[in-house]
């Protein structure tokens, strides 16, 4: 499912909206995340999972093909942990 | 305003703000957009956004595990497990919003 495919869907099961409001809505919902993430923010979605940022130091990394050692500055990296529920419902497990 | 986590409320009142629709129907409206994305994966699809990233399923075979306080041997069932790649451009985005060690703990 892609971006425009999840806007159709919900569409579908909203048509009472616009579709250009549903656009709005599923861009602010991502650009909420990101924006939140790019400030350092941890975003916790209960029962989805939570979207946090980890540091990764600098290191000496290697060219693969050659071999010569390159420095590689520190970064950030986007990190996601899948919530409890979801991860019981991906294996068939549908309390609620 | 920075609280240190973002959780569905924020969500919620940015799409309030946003598109304007009532505070309720905002929040079931972000509800709803997890929960397609939720159904999506348990079919198996892959969900793709662009600029954001995507959210794949794959599965893992058996193994066994151990438990690390008692060194006893468990088996690890096969399962589903959920697996985000973010994109270049969220990265992007992330690492310059927090440039160099400037990361909060998280």
């Amino acid at each position: 499912m892609t971006k425009s495919e999840l806007i159709m869907r919900l569409a579908e099961s909203n048509p009472h909206l616009y579709q250009r409001d549903i656009e709005r809505i599923v861009a602010t919902v991502f650009g909420e995340i990101a924006s939140a993430l790019a400030r350092g923010d941890r975003v916790e979605l209960r029962g989805f999972g939570a979207f946090s940022v980890k540091r990764r130091e600098a290191r000496i990394g290697r060219n693969p093909r050659t071999g010569d050692s390159v420095p590689v500055e520190d970064k950030h990296i986007p990190f996601f942990k899948t919530g409890k529920q979801l991860r019981d419902r991906l294996n068939g497990v549908e309390g609620d | 305003m920075t609280t240190g986590t973002v959780t569905r409320a924020q969500l919620s009142e940015a799409v309030y703000q946003e598109v304007g629709l009532s505070r309720n129907e905002s929040a079931d409206l972000v509800e709803t957009v997890l929960k397609e994305i939720e159904d999506a994966l348990v079919k198996g699809e892959t969900v793709k956004i662009s600029s954001f990233g995507s959210f794949g399923v794959r599965s893992k075979g058996e193994r066994i595990g151990r438990n690390p306080k008692t060194g006893e041997e468990v088996p690890i069932e096969p399962r589903r497990v959920l697996i985000f790649r973010a994109s270049h451009v969220l990265k992007d985005q992330i690492n310059e919003g927090l440039g160099k060690s400037k990361a909060k703990k998280a």
